[in-house]
């Protein structure tokens, strides 16, 4: 063991390179400036020890913030240098904002109830042609030795004028939200919760005296405002929904309706059962929900896996006002064709594209309300597939942002052109663009002789170790993996086929393995304020068996991935996947051990996919904006909102 | 969703004669007095598909086969109908349409199914996969006269005959291989780089292709264009598509890389880590694996779809099949006939004329306007419009179709009486097949004959 130990006294001087270099280049003069101030140790000189890295230690932060947002945030530099300075960069000594980190909530448009049947049954007479006229034109016979058959119409289904374009499920809905809704349209929101209160307080006070007291006296005294005489059976079960829809968003206007209302909230708790029943019962996805559930997570949804694939296969051309592109991305996403932090915002992004493309305003709407709408709803039917990941939030708030700031003079085609183009950026700019900002500055890490470790298979990472690979540096790397995903796998082909000389393991060995290892490598599918990372499961215990044996950890991440949420543990927020992935062994039959448990009532399975690293057990996290230690996140999180309204 | 929708409805079937004639071509058949082309088109509309292609073999077909849409369909469908000339094939039939295609898949059903396997799936399947064709495969049904009508029906439940066999991978989601099961004798050839590339294959015989299909459109009209010769979908062009699978001489459209990527370095750059992020994020199918392996190689996915066996899936492509049909869309899968059905598990049209002391019984049909003498017993059969039926007639298990007269004391088992038949009295039939407008002379007694004319 203790020969073992000895070559990390070689390493640990690299440690402290890790912690304490910038990349060398200079981003314009002003960071440079900051730099000189605030990183007066030169990398050779003795430099603390590895644990000082940690946030709690007075680490200087070599935030580089790039020069165009630095107009807009003067200070910044010289107050993230005095926070450095005077060991003051914790979280709390940011105020940032506590926003909802879901992307609506910003939108009071009303997406359309997407009616299905769509055809308005006409008395026009139809032209049906009997077959023969069309006979003729097999002149058009083509190169095949087939002669080419005309077509017949044989039958036609006609429609109204008015809808003949393609929107022509919404002008049937605008005519339904009028007749029924004519009536409760007077009552504003406050009046509507008023008389619901009011009749809550009628019940209870019903229940408490026994019905001494009749409620509608009660109810006229707690109501002074309101008009009670209003039709009261429907409105209350109007109230109720729009209510229990006012607690998860919070701008929930008098016009709004239908499928974003009760679309899930992506922190939603399933344990509570009414709301579930709420959200299920608009679902375009059929959720049968798991029946042994782990107790501790009962508040994340866990469906049965199987049932909902098919379910929604077979109702591919039924959802009508489902965008394909929108439909595919969904199907993949729940089949897990798609996984990943990036690959699935990407896909979610070119499938709005598409949509963006395609789209046009339905007539007597407005561009920006009715595009936000079926964003919304094309979120929510994506939310039903698979939960949000934060960087897929992150990401709807920027197309939503981008929509809501549309020039009203724009017209269509210039407002559709410039979204698409926005989206385009956003995909070239902030993920692709930022990853090759992370490989320049992670690279500089990378020296030769290193071992490298990862785990599962972060895109990030794996550009990082492919850039390095061509620069001809000589390292190693370790891929840790873990059932069930085995994403590692994938992994390893790639590197070995670039040959890049690699050790595969599982994560039980990774204590016996870090001993070797100079760097840890990590990926990220977000990094809150406090610095916390939120990844795949099972990148907290290699992170924390790195910092126990003083290797240091270095997170890449995309800046689009931070969130300003603070989380302390991996439990209040995460996702739940197929317990049937860890019982089975695909395609061996053999040693499916569990086979016929699956619905004891005294077993339970639990396939969490993703936990929460504290920020001790990291010594880096390398953004697009540089090499920050965790406790600068909530810095890059301010500057990043800030650019993110301004783009 | 970018689908087109092509009914390959056929023309003048020769495994139905006698039962299909210049009047009714395979498509107009009726099955519980509905043409069964009707529960094609029932099914695509209640999946809100409602722009129909339908190809008929035959102009005298197609005339007949439009004037019954169009009466039928009226402002609930929009359909087509195209004229190909007999005995192309169905990859002939596409070739003469090929020029309508224009959306980016297109979905081929069959016209003689009578099903409720939305079609759907296969499109979703198919656009999930990005494949270049899906198949949809269904459990075998079994033929042969159902168990509760053994009494009087022949008892020997046949063992299904082996209709495909399908190879697939593991995970169910590709085909590997197809054949006719017929076509088989002894032994059969396998890709060796398709077997090597999956790894493990798993054939099948218990499964049926069911003739619904979703194929990329560039693929379909390559492959029809570059191989004059091929004449049926089935036995040409699917084998082909999957044989080939993996040294693709078809150009799938994904290559569009060079068309967004306009020559700037950096953007296409761009174009590459993207298409490299979101391959690398998804588990790769062994196409994609081989693909990697030897650069110059292209290959494209072939899918299938495996239907619920709780479905109900039949093919009208035999007699024995229309039997099993009219049996089936009135008894088990009466969900299906679009009728509501009495107390006595049976459909008696109110103008229908029963005798006295007849019994009409459960799973039985008597279409508008039909009359039946006297003690007749009509059981687990199906009877047109305007029949008339003497008195002392016993029909089990056949399908009496409209306008035809059977006279007093007839018996009949099994059979199918097409319209405007005659049976003069005391006939005895016992699977047989009468032709339509044939008449049989009185007395006579036969057993699995067919009465046509010459």
């Amino acid at each position: 063991m203790e020969s073992r130990r000895n070559p990390r006294a070689v390493v640990d001087p690299k440690v402290r390179q890790v912690g304490f270099f910038t990349s060398s280049q200079p981003d314009s003069s002003s960071t440079q400036q900051q730099q000189q101030q605030t990183d007066p140790i030169p990398a050779s000189a003795s430099s603390p020890p590895v644990s000082t890295i940690s946030p709690s230690g007075n680490s200087l932060s070599p935030v580089m913030i790039p020069p165009p947002r630095l107009n807009s945030s003067d200070t910044f530099p010289l107050r993230g240098a005095a926070a450095g300075a005077s060991s003051a960069v914790s979280p709390s000594s940011f105020s940032y904002s506590n926003r909802r980190d879901f992307p609506d909530g910003s939108t009071t448009a009303s997406p359309g109830r997407h009616s299905r049947g769509s055809f308005v049954k006409s008395s026009t007479p139809v032209a049906s042609s009997l077959p023969g006229i069309g006979m003729d034109s097999m002149a058009a016979a083509k190169s095949s030795s087939v002669p080419a058959s005309g077509l017949t119409t044989v039958s036609v289904v006609t429609m109204p004028p008015g809808l003949a374009e393609k929107a022509s499920g919404m002008e049937v809905q605008s005519d339904q939200k009028k007749n029924p809704k004519s009536l409760k349209e007077k009552t504003t929101k406050a009046e509507r919760r008023a008389i619901q209160e009011a009749q809550r307080a009628a019940k209870a006070a019903a229940k408490a005296d026994g019905g001494k007291v009749p409620p509608g006296t009660s109810a006229s005294v707690a109501s002074t405002s309101v008009k009670v005489a209003k039709p009261a059976k429907p409105s209350t079960q109007k109230n109720e929904v729009s209510v229990a829809a006012g607690v998860t968003e919070k701008k929930g206007g008098p016009s709004e309706k239908d499928r974003k209302k009760d679309a899930p909230h992506p922190r939603m708790q399933y344990d509570d059962e009414s709301r579930v029943v709420k959200a299920k019962r608009r679902a375009v996805v059929k959720q049968t929900e798991a029946k042994n559930r782990v107790e501790l997570f009962r508040h994340l949804p866990q469906y049965e896996h199987g049932t909902q694939l098919p379910d929604l296969e077979t109702k591919f051309f039924q959802l009508d006002p489902m965008h394909p592109a929108v439909y595919k991305v969904g199907l993949q996403y729940l089949s897990g064709d798609i996984s990943g932090g990036n690959a699935r915002c990407i896909a979610m992004l070119q499938a709005f594209q598409e949509v963006v493309k395609d789209y046009s305003t339905p007539p007597e709407k407005n561009l920006n309300r009715d595009m936000t709408a079926k964003i919304s709803s094309y979120v929510s039917f994506l939310i039903e597939c698979r939960p949000l990941s934060i960087s897929m939030g992150n990401a709807i708030r920027f197309v939503k942002n981008r929509i809501a700031k549309l020039p009203i003079t724009l017209s269509e085609s210039e407002a559709k052109a410039a979204l698409q183009s926005d989206i385009e950026r956003f995909i070239n700019d902030k993920i692709i663009g930022a990853d090759m900002v992370i490989v320049k500055h992670a690279v500089t890490k990378i020296r030769d002789g290193d071992v490298l470790l990862t785990y599962g298979s972060p895109t990030a990472v794996e550009m990082i170790l492919l850039h390095a690979h061509e620069l001809k540096k000589k390292f190693r790397v370790l891929v840790v993996d873990s059932r069930p995903k085995l994403e590692g796998q994938l992994l390893l082909r790639r590197l070995i086929k670039r040959g890049i000389s690699c050790t595969y393991t599982h994560i039980n060995a990774i204590s016996y393995i870090m001993h070797e290892v100079t760097k840890v490598f990590l990926g990220a599918s977000s990094v809150l304020s406090n610095g916390t990372v939120y990844s795949r499961v099972g990148t907290a215990c290699v992170a924390m068996v790195a910092s126990a044996f003083r290797v240091p950890v270095l997170v890449c991440c995309e800046a689009y991935k931070f969130h300003e949420r603070v989380q302390l543990d991996s439990i209040c927020s995460n996702e739940l996947g197929d317990p049937n992935a860890i019982s089975k062994v695909h395609g061996r039959e053999d040693i499916n051990y569990l086979d016929g448990l699956t619905n004891n009532a005294n077993l339970q399975f639990l396939n969490l996919m993703y936990d929460a690293t504290p920020s001790d057990y990291i010594s880096m996290i390398i953004t697009d904006y540089g090499m920050v230690p965790p406790t600068s996140v909530p810095v890059i999180v301010r500057e990043y909102q800030k650019e993110h309204l301004l783009v | 969703m970018d689908f087109q929708v092509v009914i390959l409805a056929g023309g003048f079937s020769s495994n139905l004669v006698p039962l299909v004639s210049k009047e009714v071509p395979k498509a107009l058949l009726p099955v519980a007095n509905r043409p069964v082309l009707s529960y094609v088109l029932d099914l695509l509309e209640s999946n809100n598909l409602k722009d129909l292609i339908v190809v008929v073999e035959g102009e005298d077909a197609a005339l007949k086969v439009g004037g019954w849409i169009s009466a039928a369909c009226v402002d609930r469908l929009h359909v087509e109908v195209a004229a190909v000339a007999e005995n192309v094939g169905t990859a002939g039939a596409l070739r003469a349409i090929a020029h309508h295609l224009t959306a980016k898949d297109i979905l081929i059903v069959s016209g003689d199914i009578v099903s409720d396997i939305p079609p759907g799936a296969v499109a979703a399947t198919h656009r999930r996969h990005d494949a270049a064709v899906t198949v949809m495969l269904c459990a075998q049904p079994v033929s042969g006269p159902s168990e509760s009508g053994g009494s009087s029906g022949k008892d020997k439940t046949k063992k299904p005959a082996c209709e495909d066999i399908v190879g697939l991978d593991s995970w169910k989601q590709f085909l590997l291989y197809i054949a006719k099961g017929t076509e088989i004798k002894k032994d059969t050839r396998v890709k060796k780089s398709i077997l090597c590339a999956a790894g493990k294959m798993e054939l099948r015989s218990d499964l049926m292709d069911s003739h619904i299909y979703a194929f990329k459109r560039s693929v379909l009209q390559e492959v029809l264009d570059q191989k004059p010769a091929f004449r049926s979908l089935k036995q040409d062009v699917l084998p082909y598509l999957v044989r080939t699978q993996l040294r693709s001489d078809v150009s799938s459209d994904q290559n569009n890389v060079e068309e967004i990527g306009n020559g700037k370095d950096n953007m296409q750059n761009n174009e590459v880590v993207l298409s490299q992020i979101l391959s690398n994020a998804s588990l790769p199918s062994f196409h994609q694996v081989y693909e990697s392996g030897l650069d110059s190689r292209k290959t494209h996915k072939c899918c299938v779809y495996i239907a619920d066996e709780s479905k109900f899936f039949v093919r009208l492509n035999s007699i024995q099949a229309f039997m099993d049909v009219n049996r089936d869309v009135i008894g088990d899968a009466n969900h299906l006939s679009g009728y509501s059905f009495s107390a006595h598990h049976n459909i008696v049209h109110p103008s229908a004329e029963l005798g006295s002391k007849t019994t009409v019984g459960p799973h039985c049909m008597l279409g508008e306007g039909s009359q039946v003498g006297d003690k007749c017993s009509v059981k687990r059969s199906v009877i047109g419009r305007h029949c008339r039926i003497g008195s002392n007639v016993k029909i089990v298990n056949s399908v009496v179709m409209d306008h035809a007269t059977i006279g007093d004391g007839c018996s009949i088992q099994g059979s199918v009486i097409c319209s405007n038949a005659q049976l003069q009295e005391r006939v005895t039939l016992r699977d047989c097949q009468v032709e339509a407008g044939y008449i049989v002379c009185a007395g006579g007694e036969h057993k699995g004959e067919t009465f046509a004319r010459k």
